[in-house]
């Protein structure tokens, strides 16, 4: 099994990076609106049942690919 | 003669102000031992745990995250849950709060810029254990050297820290963007501090300010007291 997990600066943080971003690719000529950047892990887990992965890779979200305070998680599984 | 007291300085991959940390607190009357991130345990004699700055772990994920949770960090969360004095320089704020040892969290900084340069900062509480040599709003000269220092809480939690005298020490203008000009916080217990600035930069005129001195010597002072209560 594999999971997905996005990590994106929460709703209302300031996204300097995001707004880096934004400014660049208006001087690229691109007409875009706000932009966040976040952060994309892929994990191989060995564990087959569903629920139990999902419980796996919250656990691991919340002790250390997200902080809180800061950012937000989302979970997607693919069986492979 | 007495015995100096031991400083425990916790060594990571990518810290590099380990050893800076280490000659200003022999220049203050401390010794230090060095403990490799995989220890697991802090040595019988700590006294007070140094956390340096640099860039542990390459900065991966985020600053101080990797950090958070390696083997001698257990150490420090028991040695500082005893009543321990813990201090976190730069990196080591990142780490502490990474570890939520203390409230908050450093993000990048506003202006996306590395800021290398002397600062000055006022002491906003001055009577916890790192603060107790200098007067309150007393104005400190303090190099900072960091490119994610703008400290970051809600606005609710911010306010409970001001409140509550937590919020130690605040730059005398916007450096990086932190939440209220924050350079400096103390857990509520009081033993545990992390601020962005380095005293051990500034521990003798010749650096350009000995201001550091006042904090790392209260540290010291510390050290010596916890190492009696726990003998």
């Amino acid at each position: 099994m594999r999971a997905t997990v996005l990590v994106r600066p929460k709703e209302g943080i300031l996204d300097p990076q995001g707004e880096a971003v934004q400014s660049s690719l208006e001087k690229l000529g691109f007409a875009v609106g706000s932009i966040r950047v976040g952060r994309v892990i892929d994990i191989e887990l060995s564990a087959e049942d569903h629920a139990f992965a999902r419980e796996e890779v919250e656990r691991m979200c919340s002790g250390l690919l997200a902080n809180p305070l800061i950012e937000s998680f989302e979970i997607r599984l693919d069986e492979a | 003669m007495t015995e100096r007291p031991v400083v425990a300085v916790v060594v990571f991959p990518g810290s590099n102000d380990d050893r800076d940390a280490a000659w200003a607190l022999g220049a203050l009357g401390a010794d230090h031992v060095f403990v490799w991130h995989e220890e697991q345990e802090l040595p019988e004699a700590t006294g007070a745990v140094i956390l340096p700055g640099g860039f542990s772990y390459g900065d991966y994920l985020r600053c101080g995250a990797i950090a958070s949770v390696a083997p001698a960090m257990d150490a420090v969360r028991r040695f500082a849950a005893s009543g321990g004095p813990v201090l976190g320089i730069c990196n080591g704020f990142q780490i502490l709060c990474e570890a939520r040892l203390l409230p908050g969290i450093l993000r990048p900084n506003r202006q996306l810029e590395f800021v290398c340069r002397d600062t000055t900062v006022r002491v906003e509480s001055a009577t916890t254990l790192f603060t107790r040599r200098c007067e309150p709003g007393q104005e400190l000269v303090l190099p900072v050297k960091h490119g994610e220092g703008a400290w970051h809480a809600d606005e609710v939690q911010f306010v409970q820290l001001a409140a509550r005298g937590q919020i130690v020490l605040r730059y005398g203008n916007d450096v990086n963007g932190s939440l209220g000009n924050v350079a400096g916080v103390v857990n509520e217990a009081g033993n545990v501090m992390g601020l962005m600035p380095h005293p051990e930069h500034a521990v003798d005129p010749l650096l350009g300010s000995a201001d550091g001195g006042l904090l790392l010597a209260a540290l010291v002072d510390a050290a010596a007291e916890h190492a009696l209560i726990a003998a």
